[in-house]
């Protein structure tokens, strides 16, 4: 691994554990860490206290828990993807590796 | 980014589901294409993908205080421009529309609007400007980077043009402003993330990026 990336992976890890050293002991209920999609939707509710939604979702997960269930899996899904191929990849080199010796 | 279902008025939701059929429309003509004529590229177009299946599904903490996800939208347009990223974040929308009620079918057209064409269209423009004059591991990071903020701009400017209380530069910039201050660290994030892999798939197949991207080897890659 080179320098870089070494910074990269670094710099990555200082990014997402900041904010959860800056508001260390603080929780949904002090109204932190909800989601930003959330809270665009209470500031629609705020501007225009009127609006009705004229559409809802056919299924909703039935709970918090549920609901984890359902992006663990989607996480699972992309990462199989992701991890199938780059195996598929290093065995191609490996491959095209000993057939030129 | 996702407007929740139903949160956008009904006219509004027409106008960008017309648009986003477009550009979608002529993406799938592409896609095809490029699974005719170069069948090879099939195994990073899954990689596109499934990327932002799983970026889209981490919601990360952000210094704001709030948590939003990246949406992994960089990579595809590197990879494919941005007609067959929308295509990709067509299936991702869909996805999350229907078993999480992130999103929803009724703000689908404007979700791939501002995930799948604007951010990947900004993404685009970076990419393009800054090829070859700078290492390419800090173009892949910069179009990343740029492809998510253009996303929750474009998010920002729906909601505003669609509730533009008292007006639209004030409604703009409440929007914005939820968004923005926490997409600015969660964006550097999925820069960085995207830049890692993709010097890991550069080095695992630098032959196929090459076809794919027509970068001359001994070029800027190192």
């Amino acid at each position: 691994m080179s320098n870089k990336h070494l910074f990269m992976i670094l710099a990555l890890i200082a990014i997402i554990v900041a904010p959860l050293i800056m508001f260390n002991g603080l929780g949904e209920d002090e109204g932190y860490f909800g989601g930003a999609d959330g809270a665009a939707e209470d500031h629609i509710t705020v501007i225009n206290p009127e609006y009705e939604p004229w559409f809802s979702s056919f299924w909703e997960p039935p709970s918090g828990e549920i609901e984890s269930l359902l992006f663990a899996l989607q996480a699972a899904l992309g990462a199989i993807i992701i991890g199938y191929y780059i195996g598929y990849f290093k065995g191609l080199k490996k491959t095209e590796k000993s057939e030129n010796e | 980014m996702h407007i929740m279902e139903g949160y956008l008025p009904v006219e509004w939701a027409i106008v960008w589901y017309i648009i986003s059929a477009i550009v979608v429309g002529y993406g799938i003509m592409n896609l095809n294409k490029v699974l005719k004529n170069n069948p090879e590229a099939k195994p990073l177009l899954a990689i596109s993908g499934a990327f932002m299946f799983v970026l889209s599904s981490l919601k990360l903490p952000s210094v704001s205080g709030s948590c939003s996800h990246p949406t992994g939208n960089g990579l595809g347009v590197i990879l494919f421009g941005p007609a067959i990223t929308s295509v990709l974040a067509t299936i991702v929308l869909l996805f999350q529309a229907l078993v999480l009620a992130h999103g929803g079918l009724s703000t689908l057209g404007a979700n791939i609007f501002s995930m799948g064409i604007m951010g990947p269209f900004v993404g685009y423009l970076v990419f393009k400007t800054l090829r070859g004059k700078l290492n390419i591991t800090w173009v892949v990071v910069l179009t990343a980077i740029f492809a998510d903020w253009a996303t929750y701009l474009t998010t920002s400017i729906q909601l505003a043009l669609a509730f533009p209380h008292p007006n639209f530069m004030s409604s703009f910039t409440d929007f914005g402003t939820i968004f923005a201050i926490t997409q600015i660290p969660l964006a550097i994030a999925e820069g960085l993330i995207t830049g890692l892999l993709w010097d890991y798939l550069s080095k695992l197949r630098p032959e196929l990026f090459e076809k794919v991207m027509n970068i001359k080897k001994g070029g800027n890659n190192e």
